[in-house]
């Protein structure tokens, strides 16, 4: 599988302290990869890299073989690359339906499409969205009324309106109740296997990112502890010992 | 009553009320005109405060930009400024036709180039957000009214007139008040196709939060572009009107900001933020209230308006549609229905 | 245009004259700055009467040099124990219900109070112009070249006096201590039993007080109208934006440039764009400094 996201040697470091050391890891076309590591380790930053938010100090990141180290994130974000955030961002005094048919994706937009009208099509998907993660008979809600979890499920939604090729997800299961996190995890494998959408995914339940993930990469001090498929990293001493605290 | 008729029926009275106000009540036709005019303020500050989440304290600037060009076109073409200055600024008359080409193309003008301005300026100060931004726009706006008083070409302090209406008395009165009128539904109407649309879901979208909609792929900064470029185009007409109107132009008149400036973001705030009746409301109420503080406290009316803004900001932000709105929120469109609160998310049913 | 800078080539003494009486006024601007910053830093409310308190605080000692006959100078303390008591009173009228708001309510609750306090000055004492005269003499340095009133020298000392004062009691004083306790985390100051009610109340009329000072000064070395206020105000902001909230020798720092560039730009470019200049200047100014950090994707917060 040809990598869809490469990251090679990326280092940020905030005033002194280094939250990024060379880090290089890729992700695969069509897989779901992990990123785990304790609080504080820099994955959260990562992502932050990876998309833009903040410029890097040194290092690549390379979508679809195009180098976006310098990109915003809103033009990285209208190339295909989406994240979602861990504290959850949705638009707090839009309805749960609004908040989904202003995600719709935005290249080529001129001031014809500014100005249009939403297509029946957007509303249909929007909703077939939305049931897909179970918010259907809340649409008509102010997303700000919804609670954490179920805004951690709009804003899934949302992305997934935006139709991303790779999507980054920041934690998608803290927060959500936990009966639904069985469905949940099966409802991302659907997103990979039925709508073909690359995701990384940084998870802080293990349990959840062992069924979920074919490849993890682990964090430790801003730098990349271990790789490899979840087995071994359930079993690498050096993972154990950077949860444990042991250095 | 069904749906459609309870839907036209506020229009139809508006515009019905709208078009006869001159002939019933005549002695107060200038006030009335006032009233569009004080909407049309609250609905353009509305679309950038309201709508976006930008609070802006110089709009007043596209105001003024409106005020001056169309007088300033009018000398141009038709006597210069030497005459001008030669009957010792005294009001010159020109002919019907001269005075309203000359006016029509200095609206013309005067639009390009609060568009302009406000496309220009938009690019840097939009950049700003929150306080930052309004305070920026409150420095804009002193900035264009100090500069038009040391200006010589306008006028500078001493200010220049607008030459004589060409016609009756009261014509001026009658034939502003249904140019600001048109404006006013013009812009009514303009923005409520706005909001309806993608433009509306995304100006609301960089007003809850404006790095999820950058995230998003939302292109901010050209919509907050454009939105500033409405309001600046609506606002330069409404002060080509205003300024020929009053007749005179100076910086007090063209840029007003401790007045007009301020007024706009009260009244949309008087009314409800981020709706669209909200400044229609906001601006008749309180155009209402002005104009009896005008009346009965005489000499005081600027202490009594200083006073209302502290009072309605300080005990009544939400403003009257959103109290309305906390009240009966089914009847905005809000489907609150408990059920659907307290609904269950289920991920398992629906395969 | 051209000439006057060309003149400000040839003849280098206006110059000197031009940044000795900018950097006079400055420290005046510099008063109220740190006003601001104090309310902004412990508040978080961005007041806009900022201006109309320096304007009311010349009132104060323009009535009682004109009508109580007291030397101007005397006045300065009245000037900021009447402001202090109005700031007072505004917090505990208006101003409390707004702290812990949105920013964009306390600007506009700010700006209404500052509207309201301008026309009530525009009603009780007359739209004219006012000074108030010292009567000290006037300076001559190099053959008569430069001229300084002893008024703005003695302002400039007191303005610094009174900057001094105010760094000292906020360090050393137990009520300053509460102050900068509260600015730095207002739960967790409750919570070790600091009263912020009355931190904020007695922040709000300090900062009123020390505007009445700079009025004082402002009166006897220029003038005072009841418009001035947002002049003010606006250039303060400017100050505190340039110099950080918290940095007390950044704001004398910004306060004495601002003082001197508006200076010469009202020689360069005719004082009758000099309002224009100030106000330009803080557009400017925020957007450089948005435009700087934009680089780094941030925006000013």
């Amino acid at each position: 599988m040809t990598p869809i996201l490469e990251v090679s040697g990326v280092t940020k470091s905030f005033g002194g302290v280094v939250a990024n050391h060379n880090i290089t890891l890729n992700v695969p076309e069509g897989s779901i990869t992990g990123l785990i590591g304790p609080n504080g380790s820099g994955k959260t930053t990562l992502f932050n890299s990876i998309v833009g938010f903040h410029p890097i100090d040194s290092g690549s990141v390379t979508f679809e073989e195009r180098d976006i180290s310098r990109l915003r994130v809103a033009d990285v974000a209208r190339l295909g690359l989406l994240r979602t955030f861990q504290q959850t961002r949705i638009y707090g005094k839009m309805s749960c339906m609004q908040n989904m048919e202003i995600s719709v994706p935005h290249t080529h937009e001129g001031l014809r499409t500014m100005f249009s009208k939403y297509p029946p099509e957007v509303t249909e998907r929007a909703e077939e969205l939305l049931e897909f993660v179970g918010l259907y008979p809340k649409r008509h809600l102010r997303a700000g009324e919804l609670s954490f979890g179920q805004q951690k499920l709009l804003e899934l939604a949302m992305a997934l309106m935006n139709g991303p090729k790779l999507l980054l997800l920041d934690e998608p299961t803290a927060g959500v109740n936990p009966v639904l996190i069985n469905s949940l995890i099966d409802r991302l494998k659907r997103i990979n296997s039925e709508i073909g959408i690359t995701l990384f995914v940084i998870e802080h339940n293990m349990r959840v990112i062992m069924d979920l993930a074919v490849h993890i990469y682990c964090l430790a001090h801003g730098q990349l502890l271990a790789e490899g498929p979840p087995d071994e990293i359930r079993t690498d001493q050096r993972v154990i010992n950077a949860y444990l605290g042991a250095h | 009553m069904t749906d459609t008729t309870r839907r036209v029926l506020p229009y139809a009275l508006i515009g019905i009320a709208g078009l006869l106000a001159p002939v019933i009540a005549p002695a107060y036709v200038i006030q009335l005109a006032l009233l569009w005019m004080m909407v049309l303020f609250a609905l353009t500050w509305d679309l950038c405060g309201g709508q976006m989440g930008y609070n802006s304290f110089g709009n007043i600037l596209f105001f003024g930009i409106g005020c001056y060009i169309p007088a300033v076109m009018q000398r141009e073409l038709f006597y210069g400024l030497e005459e001008y200055e030669t009957v010792k600024r005294q009001v010159s008359t020109v002919s019907s036709s001269e005075y309203f080409t000359g006016f029509a193309l200095g609206m013309a003008l005067a639009i390009v180039i609060a568009v302009a301005v406000a496309a220009v300026l938009g690019s840097g100060i939009l950049g700003l957000r929150g306080h930052y931004f309004a305070i920026a726009t409150l420095g804009l706006g002193i900035a264009a009214g100090e500069i038009a008083s040391g200006w010589e070409y306008i006028g500078a302090g001493s200010g220049m007139l607008a030459p004589m209406y060409p016609g009756e008395a009261n014509a001026r009165g009658i034939f502003f008040y249904y140019l600001l009128f048109l404006l006013a539904v013009i812009c009514f109407f303009t923005l409520k196709w706005l909001y309806a649309g993608r433009f509306g879901l995304a100006i609301n979208a960089i007003r809850d939060d404006e790095d999820k909609a950058e995230a998003m792929g939302i292109h901010t900064t050209r919509y907050k572009t454009v939105a500033w470029c409405v309001s600046a185009f609506f606002l330069a007409l409404a002060g080509g009107a205003f300024g020929h109107l009053n007749n005179f132009i100076d910086r007090d008149v063209a840029f007003p900001g401790a007045t007009f400036g301020v007024w706009m973001v009260l009244m949309a705030i008087l009314g409800g933020k981020g709706t669209i009746w909200g400044p229609v409301i906001g601006a008749t109420v309180f155009h209402v209230t002005q104009e009896l503080f005008w009346t009965y406290l005489f000499g005081w009316q600027r202490v009594a308006l200083g006073l209302l803004i502290v009072v309605i900001v300080v005990f009544f932000p939400v403003g009257i549609m959103g109290w309305l709105r906390e009240r009966w929120p089914e009847k905005f469109g809000e489907r609150v229905d408990v059920e659907a609160r307290t609904a269950p998310v289920s991920l398992g049913e629906s395969r | 245009m051209l000439e006057n800078l060309t003149l400000l080539y040839e003849a280098p003494i206006l110059s000197v004259q031009l940044l000795i009486d900018g950097v006079l006024i400055g420290a005046i601007f510099a008063l109220a700055a740190y006003g601001m910053a104090l309310v902004w830093g412990v508040m978080d409310i961005i007041n806009i009467a900022q201006g109309e308190f320096v304007m009311l605080g010349g009132y104060v000692t323009f009535l009682l040099a004109t009508h109580a006959g007291v030397h101007p100078l005397l006045t300065v303390p009245a000037a900021a124990a009447a402001l202090f008591i109005l700031g007072w009173l505004l917090y505990r009228l208006v101003v409390f219900r707004i702290v812990g708001k949105d920013m964009f309510i306390s600007i506009l609750a700010t700006f209404g109070i500052s509207i309201l306090l301008q026309q009530l000055a525009n009603e009780l004492f007359g739209a004219d112009v006012q000074t108030a005269e010292s009567g000290l003499g006037t300076l001559f340095f190099a053959d008569d070249m430069i001229t300084v009133e002893e008024t703005k020298l003695v302002a400039f000392g007191l303005a610094l006096a009174v900057g001094g004062i105010l760094f000292l009691f906020l360090r050393q004083s137990r009520l300053g201590q509460a102050i900068r306790a509260t600015a730095q985390n207002a739960r967790a100051a409750r919570i070790m039993g600091i009263n912020t009610d009355r931190v904020y109340a007695t922040t709000f009329a300090l900062n009123a007080a020390i505007c009445g000072a700079a009025g004082s000064l402002v009166v006897m070395t220029w003038l005072i109208h009841p418009y001035l206020g947002l002049a003010y105000t606006l250039r303060s902001f400017m100050i505190v934006i340039v110099a950080g909230l918290g940095s007390i020798g950044g704001v004398v720092f910004a306060s004495l440039g601002l003082g001197a560039a508006e200076n010469f730009a009202g020689f360069i470019l005719g004082t009758e764009y000099q309002a224009a200049f100030v106000f330009s200047l803080l557009v400017v100014i925020l957007v450089w400094r948005n435009f700087r950090l934009s680089r780094q994707r941030k925006y000013l917060k």
